[in-house]
């Protein structure tokens, strides 16, 4: 918790009573929200990209498994090699 | 339909964005020119990192779920200017252009903005004791600048024009 301090109130009062805020320049508002949009944008397109991926392994996945068909395998029965020689 | 909606919703969010750039964009600019320590009248670098911190806001606008969008970007400015503060070293002329860019960061935040020690250390990634200490430091090097403004012969109410007078000094 902090409380007022005497020094720190006459630092705050050089910057506020600096003047008035400086003049916005009118553009600014345009620019930022034309860089916000392209920001938008550009993620979008990622997550789209992202999902496109996704599906395309799913596919990819599926079409492996129907054509391999891995669960129709044996299993494997002789694994360990008879042990000999004790 | 879905474009409609979506067209709807960017008129709306350029609309809510404009108006709140018309009514917090000055101090926030003002807020930005301390960091960068610009002499008033000569704002561009202010202007350049406000409008990326603004752009950032935009494009979170949507999802902001009833966030203060000037809290957002006041964070996203801080953040910049600590990410990019090597490149404010050099003193341009400003009320803080003698301290370091962090004593700047923190003497805004601080002050300026009035947000508490805890939340300021949160924000800039460090402890209290050490936003503390920094807040004393600077607060302690602009009074002492100011003492020896007023002692070159401007009384404390004309303080600014010292301040142009000492920028003069050193361009």
């Amino acid at each position: 918790m902090s409380f007022p301090d005497r020094k720190e109130t006459e630092v705050r009062r050089m910057m506020e009573l600096e003047g008035p805020h400086p003049a916005l320049p009118p553009d600014l508002a345009g620019r930022a929200a034309e860089r916000g949009h392209r920001i938008l944008l550009r993620h979008r397109a990622l997550r789209t990209i992202g999902w496109l991926l996704l599906l395309a392994a799913v596919v990819a996945f599926a079409v492996w498994a129907a054509i391999v068909e891995p669960w129709t395998a044996p299993p494997p029965t002789d694994t360990t090699p008879p042990l000999e020689g004790w | 339909m879905v474009r409609e909606r979506r067209a709807a919703r960017e008129s709306r969010r350029a609309r809510e964005f404009e108006a709140f750039v018309a009514g917090a964009g000055g101090r926030l600019l003002h807020a930005a020119t301390l960091l960068t320590g610009e002499p008033r009248g000569d704002t561009a670098a202010a202007e350049r990192l406000l409008t990326t911190a603004l752009a950032r806001t935009y494009a979170r606008w949507d999802r902001l779920r009833g966030e203060d969008p000037y809290d957002h970007t006041r964070r996203a400015l801080a953040a910049l200017f600590a990410h990019r503060s090597h490149r404010y070293r050099r003193p341009r002329g400003g009320l803080l252009a003698r301290l370091t860019p962090q004593e700047r960061l923190v003497l805004v935040l601080r002050l300026y903005e009035g947000i508490a020690e805890e939340q300021t250390a949160a924000a800039l990634g460090l402890p209290v004791e050490r936003v503390r200490a920094v807040c004393t430091r600077a607060v302690t090097a602009m009074r002492s600048a100011a003492r020896r403004r007023d002692a070159t012969g401007t009384s404390p109410s004309t303080g600014r024009r010292a301040t142009t007078g000492t920028a003069k000094v050193a361009p």
